[in-house]
């Protein structure tokens, strides 16, 4: 009796040590190089090199999913996993459903890509992904905003001359257009939202505060500008 | 997978492509296809048995249990099957770790619905967050199989109930006068003859939802949709296989797959049916007879 209870006691207390100590890390893994399924499979990216050195400093065991963009935030919500970690800029809008930890990069720079360089950006068609700061930066510009579900479905619709131009994060943008020959930025730069930072339950104070303390040292001691340079090289560090 | 796909860069285009259509991403993919299958050859089965209770419900003496059945097929069925899927497996999840957390965490004064989260014990969480990723994804596979069974199971039950309905009263009033009771009747004598007339619809059921897998996409199981949109997507240099936007192809690969499932289906439902047929007072049974 005496070990069946010792026992008992002892799974609990794993139970729960378990229970404080892993962080499911979702992500969209569709947004090269910050988050993309590489070819074995397996999350990969800026946001995995930096999320795996934020676990590992918070001494926490994070497993990582994946889950598509526009419905990120409800998941996270309802509890499906407990981070967001997915080029999510921090803005007003989603600081009042979900909070954020302090960003891990800074305002990042968006660029329109194009077929053209000389296309209408302010009266055109532009394609942005549903629910980014993109795409409610070109609602509020004046060009008709066309929405797709995927980052990849604006390339695709730019290519197809379905829209004339598409809004993105640069960094996202650059392999796309380095590497093909008829697309080229077209504009300038813009810099749009205050940092992307890991999106967190509000209820979730005590993971805030750990995130955040990881970031904080990761910025003394410069090893997250080695990651920025690595992954983003358009991106200013801290 | 193979030796020679240690550096991608420096092979021929057919090893290109050996190599490429052997990542790891391209097993995760393959394995979908059997994802879907399992779908199928749980959900079948499970769709009927829900449609044969559904049936039997309607045709039930007992008035509360008649209402139970009469409901569960005109409501299942007068909504848009993907209204359903994305209200019920939100519904039955939030339900089934609400009862959980009822059960394991009856001291918890924290409220569960804190505006827009829901929130119940960790010990509560259905899978806990401990567990491994396979079973969250079981788990979520197992929400998609329960729901495709219940939409399923109100057409089915449609289907039976008109089966049932349209063995000729002759068959079962000579079972009568024979002296078997309504039990005996109903196993011996109404069952056995009804599938003949249950058949078309149910094969036309199996069609339907052999198609309607791809819902399963829509409820986050990574399925072979999912797969041929992710792989099928143009890639850059960050990967170690770039190529331009492919999914023309990924995505005629699954029509080819559901043409070819979908024919199969046919065929074997025809000789079903021919079997079906043996000996029954139809038209198709004295065509067999005379024959």
């Amino acid at each position: 009796m005496k070990h069946l209870i010792l026992t008992a006691a002892a799974l609990a207390l794993t139970a729960s040590m378990g229970l404080a100590q892993t962080v499911r890390m979702g992500t969209e893994g569709a947004y090269p190089p910050y988050n993309f399924i590489n070819d074995s499979g397996e999350v990969d990216g800026f946001e995995r090199e930096l999320g795996d050195e934020l676990c590992t400093r918070a001494e926490l065991t994070c497993e990582w999913v994946t889950n598509e963009w526009d419905s990120i935030i409800p998941n996270l919500v309802s509890g499906n996993y407990d981070a967001i970690i997915a080029g999510m800029s921090i803005t007003e809008e989603r600081d009042e459903v979900i909070d954020f930890s302090e960003a891990y990069t800074p305002p990042d720079p968006s660029a329109y890509a194009a077929l053209s360089g000389d296309v209408d950006l302010e009266g055109g068609v532009i394609a942005a992904q549903t629910g980014t700061i993109q795409a409610a930066h070109v609602a509020g510009s004046g060009a008709t905003l066309v929405e797709f579900a995927t980052p990849d479905e604006t390339i695709a619709a730019v290519r197809n001359g379905e829209v004339d131009a598409v809004l993105a994060d640069k960094a996202f943008l650059r392999p796309v257009v380095e590497e093909s020959s008829e697309m080229v930025f077209a504009g300038d730069d813009i810099l749009l939202g205050s940092g992307i930072g890991v999106g967190l339950r509000e209820s979730d104070g005590e993971l805030k505060t750990k995130f955040d303390a990881a970031i904080q040292s990761m910025k003394a001691d410069g090893t997250l500008n080695a990651l920025i340079t690595k992954w983003l090289p358009d991106s200013a560090t801290w | 997978m193979f030796s020679f796909c240690s550096d991608p860069t420096a092979l021929t285009d057919a090893q290109w492509l050996a190599c490429y259509l052997t990542t790891g991403k391209h097993m995760a993919f393959y394995l979908s296809f059997v994802t879907v299958m399992l779908l199928l050859l749980i959900t079948a089965p499970v769709a009927l048995a829900f449609g044969f209770g559904g049936a039997v419900a309607a045709r039930s003496q007992i008035l509360p249990l008649r209402w139970f059945g009469k409901t569960y097929t005109a409501m299942v069925r007068g909504v848009p099957d993907i209204a359903f899927f994305l209200f019920f497996v939100i519904a039955l999840d939030q339900g089934l770790e609400w009862i959980n957390h009822q059960i394991r965490c009856p001291d918890w004064t924290d409220p569960i619905r804190n505006g827009l989260e829901f929130r119940v014990c960790p010990q509560a969480k259905i899978p806990l967050g401990t567990s491994a990723q396979t079973w969250h994804e079981a788990y979520n596979f197992g929400l998609a199989v329960f729901t495709f069974a219940i939409v399923f199971g109100a057409f089915a039950a449609n289907v039976l109930f008109g089966a049932m309905q349209a063995v000729p009263r002759g068959q079962l009033e000579t079972a009568e006068a024979y002296g078997m009771t309504r039990r005996q009747v109903f196993r011996r004598i109404l069952v056995p003859q009804m599938w003949v007339y249950a058949m078309p619809g149910l094969s036309n059921l199996w069609m339907i939802l052999v198609k309607a897998t791809p819902l399963l996409f829509l409820l986050g199981v990574e399925d072979i949709v999912y797969w041929a949109r992710e792989l099928g997507g143009a890639k850059t240099q960050a990967f170690t296989y770039p190529h331009p936007d492919w999914r023309l192809y990924y995505f005629l690969g699954l029509l080819v797959f559901y043409l070819f499932l979908t024919k199969a289906s046919e065929v074997f439902f025809e000789r079903l049916m021919r079997r079906l047929t043996l000996g029954q007072a139809t038209l198709g049974g004295e065509g067999q007879r005379t024959a």
